[in-house]
């Protein structure tokens, strides 16, 4: 799988080398053209050419209307630059010689010809006449560019021409267009061009075009789509409706609906999305603490700080592929992450528990306070190590990106891979518990210590290697956590209000109890946030749970029969 | 006359004559060193010194008041910070009232920040805040009704042990995240601060600075005797069986519901003072006294004099306070090793803090003297049903 990956990672550099390659080349050809053009352009062939282009400078705006459309008519490549800095307000013409220039930005002006492309030395304004433009003129602009760009070469340069377009209502611009659009290849470019011949005919003057522009754009239910049809299905201030013809009001009002409907569904799956993607969160840094608190019934307040450990690793494992590894193998730093973040977190777990945790087994508020000092003492030894400021960490190569799952509904794939880990976490440990020797003497030492002894169970070092256990799982909930945040000696702190919430909320005990907490929370939070804020939706919850407790005091999934009493 | 001798009752008759020397020493001694003597002198008290000393004397009594509910309940709470600071918000908010039109922006009525967020009128909540006895009211009532509601919720349910401490830390950290919201009206992130007098008096001067410290001296004082009164009672006595055997209380047919929810609301009280005097000795209140750090300190500051004892609990707070100072002055970076190791030497060695010191020392040498057998496998079978339960 990971090597399937690197392959096609090689396979798209060398792809990008082809690219540049082809790039230079192409420049290079560009020069040369532009050089030809130049020689070309005094010669008479381009004489219609040349006549437009001084049309611009005309003094009449109906003069300069014609001009533009004359240069959209040609078709002719070189007309964007001046037709685009005729709308940045950058054309001049010289007083010296009335030669019609494009001006550079900043104090001393540099010219270059409009009709070569020749460079002509810098001027100030005094030297120059600035060609005034319009509102009307700039429309006229934008939808001249549109058309003449809307057959480049360059995708990006047809996607923006097909937006710039929309204004332009002229019959010719709406033929090129559709011309363009029967002719284009490139899925998001024909979206676009679609839409915007849409925009164009959505105000055409014959109900049948109008109609048929309903129809077209409603293959794309979008909230872009709604603004447009909108006007057709608003009524006047007076109440009568905006659209005379009731088949087109009928379409577009239908249309609505239906938009409606999908943008709440989509809402819904991105709420839902994200309030599991920060269940998952919530489920990692809360399953450590199913162990330790769950199990042993460890109140271990430097939880977070075993969190903040995994994630300092896995910046140290990092560093350490930065400087000894191939850079072509840097994506795996992630992978040796997890056992290393297990390592560190479940070494310094275990020592805390030989060391002064077991020395409290029974005085439960003590723990607490232990292991708070404990908490400080780690982010104080960790910001003498690494510094208080944050530290980066950059996700690999197959974690970045996103893709789009349904319209308006983009899920990037770290995300992503936070839920699939979240879910193995709490798999992998499910079966630990159920199916190894090490699980069987856990739960064994957990239900009955003394006859777990009897029977020849070494119940210390049970207890060390469970907090070990718990620690650990903490470390690695770290390795995923410094993917989605910032790194710093406080990360932990963040999480173990939360962690202890999700764990008191599910049922202290249960790993299923911590699998329904985590999602419950964080579905509720993010379906909260949208109307209360983040932080009053937090609140909320945390009185949420304070009012749950009161119904059920021992969580969602409370243990029955004889552990309860434990 | 019935109050005199139920006085008389609060302390041994040693006891009285150490409180009212010690008394005399803060409130008189002092004031006398900071005024009378000159600057050059070693013996006078610097005003930064005497400011320094007046905050101590708001965490000593923020310290008794978590002693009562935690050494003698044995309900650690984890929310105290939170009831000082609104305390301290409940004095803020008659503090910015008291600015009137010398803000930046001159507003006669409105603070500064919320003329900034362009509020035009005081939220409801801020009226009555200008009259000082009304606040004086507040800073008792905003903690104890709060304590009182959370109390009925949590001790009804038998909530009891570290899961009464976590939901007190969440309630801190809600109200920090809370607090943190400019739109709750509250100065939001920057607090309340920029306060010119208080009854007045001008809050920088040394007078008031004095008349602070002299009076937060005689609110502990009284604290105190509060708290001793509490404990010495019949109440008290429930509260310490409570602590030790919570369901044996209950079948003996106690409402610990109620025992455990009158202490929770007078020591939330205690600790609204306590926060209400510091504010001004301090000049600002910012949520970040919400935070749950905070409120976990104290309950070191308690540890470490021994709780249970309420004069443990006081000189606690001077003593950790009293290292802090020195620390962040001398060695920032090692104040939080020292306040870590701190928690854990406490909770290991000292079970009983320093107050307990002296006696821990003589039971271990008696126990070294004679080395018995019997004691010792008691302990074992102490600590193996302990470590089963």
């Amino acid at each position: 799988m990971i090597k399937s990956h690197l392959a096609r990672v090689t396979w798209v550099l060398r792809g990008l080398h082809a690219f540049v390659l082809a790039f230079f080349l192409m420049t290079g050809l560009l020069t040369v053209g532009v050089a030809i053009g130049a020689f070309a352009a005094s010669s008479a062939w381009a004489d219609e050419y040349s006549d437009a282009l001084a049309g611009l400078a005309a003094p009449a705006f109906n003069d300069k209307v014609a001009a533009i459309d004359a240069l959209a008519r040609l078709g002719d490549e070189r007309a964007t630059p001046v037709l685009e800095a005729m709308s940045d307000n950058r054309l001049y013409t010289r007083k010296e010689d009335g030669r019609l220039v494009i001006g550079g930005t900043g104090r001393d002006i540099a010219l270059t010809d409009a009709a070569t492309g020749e460079a002509l030395g810098t001027a100030t304004s005094r030297d120059l006449t600035r060609i005034n433009v319009n509102n009307a003129l700039r429309t006229a602009l934008g939808g001249a560019i549109g058309r003449l760009q809307i057959n480049n070469a360059d995708p990006a340069k047809r996607l923006a021409a097909a937006e710039t377009m929309a204004r332009d209502r002229t019959p010719e611009a709406m033929a090129l267009l559709r011309d363009a659009l029967a002719r284009e290849k490139v899925e998001d470019v024909r979206a676009a061009m679609a839409l915007t011949y849409a925009k164009m005919s959505l105000t055409s003057t014959d109900p049948a075009e109008r109609l048929a522009a309903v129809k077209e754009v409603s293959g794309r239910l979008s909230s872009e789509v709604r603004a447009l049809v909108a006007p057709l299905a608003a009524t006047n201030p007076d109440g009568s409706f905006a659209e005379p013809d009731p088949q087109v009001r009928a379409a577009a009002t239908g249309l609505i609906a239906r938009i409606d409907q999908r943008l709440m569904m989509t809402e819904l799956a991105l709420n839902l999305f994200q309030g599991v993607s920060l269940g998952s969160v919530l489920l990692l840094a809360a399953i450590g603490l199913a162990i330790t608190f769950g199990v042993m019934g460890v109140i271990n307040m430097a939880h977070g700080e075993m969190i903040m450990l995994g994630a300092y690793t896995t910046v140290v494992v990092q560093q350490l592929f930065r400087e000894w590894i191939p850079a072509e193998f840097f994506g795996l730093y992630l992978v040796i992450s997890i056992p290393a973040a297990f390592l560190v977190a479940g070494a310094v777990g275990v020592l805390m528990e030989r060391g002064i945790i077991r020395f409290l087994y029974g005085r439960p508020l003590e723990t607490l306070l232990a292991t708070w000092g404990i908490s400080l003492m780690l982010q104080q030894l960790v910001r003498a190590i690494f510094g208080a400021p944050n530290k980066e960490v950059s996700n690999p190569g197959w974690m970045t990106g996103a893709f789009e799952a349904m319209p308006g509904m983009v899920l990037t794939y770290n995300r992503i891979a936070i839920i699939i880990f979240a879910l193995a976490v709490l798999a992998g440990l499910a079966a630990l518990l159920r199916y190894t020797p090490f699980g069987l003497q856990m739960r064994a030492v957990t239900q009955n210590r003394n006859m777990a002894s009897a029977m020849g169970i070494r119940t210390g070092w049970v207890d060390a290697l469970t907090f070990g256990l718990g620690s650990g799982i903490a470390g690695v909930a770290g390795v995923a956590l410094s993917q989605i945040g910032n790194v710093s000696p406080n990360l932990g702190q963040g999480y173990i209000v939360d962690s202890f919430m999700v764990v008191v909320f599910g049922g202290v005990g249960s790993l299923w109890g911590v699998l329904a907490g985590a999602m419950t929370l964080g579905i509720f939070n993010k379906f909260l946030e949208p109307y209360a804020g983040a932080m009053l939706g937090k609140i909320l919850i945390l009185v949420f749970i304070i009012l749950f407790i009161q119904k059920r005091p021992r969580g969602l999934f409370a243990l029955k029969g004889r552990a309860a009493e434990a | 006359m019935l109050l005199m001798s139920r006085l008389a009752t609060l302390e041994s008759r040693r006891g009285w004559q150490v409180f009212l020397i010690l008394l005399v020493l803060t409130i008189v001694l002092v004031p006398v060193l900071n005024l009378t003597l000159p600057p050059e002198s070693p013996f006078h008290v610097p005003t930064y010194m005497l400011s320094l000393l007046g905050k101590y004397l708001c965490f000593a009594l923020l310290a008794l008041s978590l002693d009562l509910i935690w050494g003698y309940a044995g309900a650690l709470s984890l929310g105290h910070g939170g009831f000082f600071a609104l305390g301290g918000y409940c004095m803020g908010m008659y503090l910015m009232r008291q600015i009137g039109t010398r803000g930046v922006y001159g507003n006669p009525d409105l603070p500064d920040f919320m003329v900034f967020l362009n509020w035009s009128e005081l939220p409801w909540y801020w009226l009555g805040f200008g009259n000082f006895w009304f606040a004086m009211l507040m800073v008792m009532l905003v903690p104890g009704a709060l304590a009182y509601v959370l109390g009925w919720l949590t001790f009804r349910s038998r909530i009891t042990g570290v899961y009464f401490s976590i939901i007190t830390q969440a309630m801190v950290f809600a109200l920090m995240l809370a607090f943190f919201r400019n739109e709750m009206g509250f100065g939001g992130n920057n607090g309340l601060t920029d306060f010119k007098e208080i009854l007045g008096y001008n809050v920088q001067a040394q007078g008031t600075r004095i008349g602070l410290y002299v009076a937060s001296a005689l609110v502990l004082a009284l604290g105190y005797l509060i708290s001793r009164y509490i404990v010495t009672s019949k109440l008290g006595r429930v509260l310490m069986a409570i602590r030790d055997a919570e369901s044996r209380v209950r079948f003996l047919g106690y409402s610990v519901t109620n025992a455990k929810l009158f202490v929770f609301t007078v020591s939330a009280m205690l600790a609204g003072i306590a926060g209400a005097l510091y504010v001004p000795q301090v000049g600002i209140i910012n949520p970040s006294e919400f935070s749950p750090a905070n409120s976990i300190e104290i309950a070191v500051w308690v540890a470490v004099g021994g709780r249970g004892t309420l004069y443990g609990a006081i000189l606690g707070a001077f003593t950790v306070n009293g290292a802090k100072s020195f620390f962040t002055g001398a060695a920032p970076e090692f104040w939080l090793f020292f306040l870590g190791a701190l928690f854990i030497v406490c909770t290991l060695f000292l079970p009983r803090g320093i107050v307990g010191l002296a006696a821990q020392l003589r039971n271990r040498a008696a126990r070294r003297a004679i080395p018995s057998t019997e004691t010792k496998s008691k302990e074992v079978g102490d600590a193996a049903s302990e470590h089963g339960a």
